[in-house]
């Protein structure tokens, strides 16, 4: 996926523990992970250190970076910076090819273009030297 | 049988707006309410459970120094808006098996007073760096709102529920705050006054999210027999169960189904009873989806029938299920956790005391508390008898 250099990041910073870690570095080297165990093959997102379907510690899996949306809402009122600013702006779950899902906002359009089911693609934006953040956009933008 | 437990003691803090009231001063003044209620000695209470937020009047461990709570049973269990549900299956058990013969649950919050209400629609305060699973939803704004939203938007897409069904979950929880002196707002409203309200995140309106309030609640809890010579005919407990899906929305194995659709089913087996058999409903109504997806987990109707369902008026008054006979979370009161005002509004109309409100030939009520975002639910059936 394409990763976005030299922004200046106004939002959260992820603090990942060590075995969160690996997925924000992937996403700056453009790769999209999630954890898929190796013992029972259940997929799992968010990262951490157990299967939550055996118990087993979990490896990692690089997902094709595309998926759909399975919900979303247009957010209207925060008054949090900087979204405050953004105003309006999309929050959705996208369901990965892979069958995880991911939150995230979906940019590139309109908050009226976003429906169930859109086709989007992942791209990531660094935060922080060497970790970067996944956010999707629909696959024809 | 002589240990069965009940509920005999019940009280309301200063609401909607209480600017005079700490948090722990919400808890004391519902804990004196509750005792001269009944006529029980706060030196009989053995068990204590409480839940919060905040400052450290969320933590029992010290609301029970402030408070002055001698227990042998402590509760600590925080689910969110649905603690106070947990805490009546857990003390239930307690009382039965003898570990305490008393239990005090409290709750307080000057929500209003402290934060102002914009936080409540508002999103997640902002740090430097967030850790936890909440790293995985933090930089993207989400708001509480929203999420509920993205429940809702998942349930119209599946079902084709309408704003309009869930806009009437409102106009009735409204009707009986119009009954409540003390309710936050009172006006009759339409469903198109929701509709035409403010949209504050897809699809839901500003008339679909509960209030911001002050507030606090107290109820007492012993065995059967130490009720008999009390001032309040008693409340019998006869189901009682709780389960979580996801704490954290994203988690949230199908944005459709919550921990009711288990832990509902468990709660009328204990009880011996069917949905179709409970006179009220007192549910947790942060949002108007919220009572959509209890009331079709609870298995008040098919799953993705709850939108028709509702339309056809059966929570209003005068309805076959009247729900939040004291004005809900969506028109009365929402301190930051309502869990503990769903019992206590169940036990006045199981009582017959809830006045213009009250649900003729009351016998059977079900509290059902949501905390999180749909994450924890307890479900509760409450009866003017024992069972069987």
């Amino acid at each position: 996926m394409d990763v976005i250099r030299g922004q200046e990041w106004q939002r959260t910073i992820p603090d990942p523990d060590d075995t969160q870690r690996p997925f924000y570095e992937a996403a700056a080297r453009g790769e999209l992970q999630y954890q898929r165990c190796a013992d029972c093959g259940h997929a799992q997102f968010y990262p951490r250190a157990v299967c939550t379907a055996c118990g087993a510690s979990p490896g990692w899996a690089t997902a094709s970076g595309r998926g759909t949306v399975y919900t979303f809402t247009v957010v209207r009122q925060n008054f949090l910076p900087p979204f405050k600013d953004e105003l309006p702006y999309v929050v959705a779950m996208v369901e990965l090819e892979e069958g995880v899902r991911m939150m995230t906002n979906i940019t590139g359009c309109p908050p009226e273009d976003v429906h169930i089911g859109l086709a989007v693609e992942a791209y990531a934006v660094e935060c922080e030297e060497g970790l970067a953040v996944p956010f999707w956009r629909p696959v024809s933008s | 049988m002589s240990r069965e437990p009940v509920i005999v003691g019940i009280g309301l803090s200063d609401y909607p707006k209480a600017p005079h009231l700490s948090s722990a001063e919400h808890h004391a003044q519902a804990m004196q309410r509750a005792l001269a209620d009944c006529g029980l000695k706060k030196a009989e209470i053995d068990g204590y459970a409480s839940a919060g937020m905040g400052d450290e009047s969320g933590q029992p461990i010290v609301m029970a120094e402030y408070l002055g709570i001698d227990h042998r049973w402590i509760d600590s269990t925080m689910t969110g808006g649905s603690s106070f549900e947990f805490h009546v299956q857990h003390a239930q058990a307690a009382i039965r098996e003898g570990l305490c013969d008393t239990v005090l649950v409290t709750y307080g919050s000057n929500y209003l007073s402290r934060m102002g209400r914009t936080l409540g629609t508002g999103g997640f305060r902002r740090t430097k760096k967030v850790s936890g699973p909440m790293m995985f939803e933090a930089p993207y704004g989400l708001s509480l709102v929203g999420a509920y939203a993205m429940v809702a938007q998942r349930h119209m897409h599946e079902f084709g529920t309408k704003p309009e069904q869930l806009a009437e979950i409102s106009v009735g929880v409204r009707e009986f705050a119009g009954l409540n002196p003390d309710a936050m707002y009172r006006d009759p409203i339409s469903v198109d006054d929701v509709l035409r309200s403010r949209m504050i995140a897809d699809p839901l309106h500003k008339l679909e999210c509960c209030v911001v309030s002050d507030g606090g609640g107290a109820f007492l809890m012993t065995t059967e027999e130490r009720a008999r010579d009390l001032g309040q005919p008693p409340v019998y407990v006869l189901g009682a169960a709780g389960g979580q899906t996801h704490w954290n929305i994203s988690q949230m194995p199908d944005f459709t189904v919550s921990a009711a659709a288990k832990c509902g089913p468990e709660a009328f087996g204990q009880a011996g009873v069917r949905p179709q058999d409970i006179d009220v409903l007192q549910f947790y109504d942060s949002f108007t989806i919220t009572v959509l997806m209890l009331l079709e987990d609870l298995g008040f109707c098919p799953k993705g029938e709850g939108g028709p369902f509702v339309a056809e008026g059966h929570l209003r008054r005068g309805g076959r299920f009247p729900l939040n006979t004291d004005g809900g979370g969506l028109s009365s009161s929402h301190s930051g956790m309502r869990g503990i005002f769903l019992i206590i509004e169940a036990v006045r109309q199981l009582r017959g005391q809830a006045g213009a409100a009250q649900v003729p030939d009351c016998e059977l009520a079900l509290a059902a508390g949501s905390g999180g975002w749909l994450s924890g639910i307890g479900a509760v059936v409450l009866g003017k008898g024992g069972r069987g």
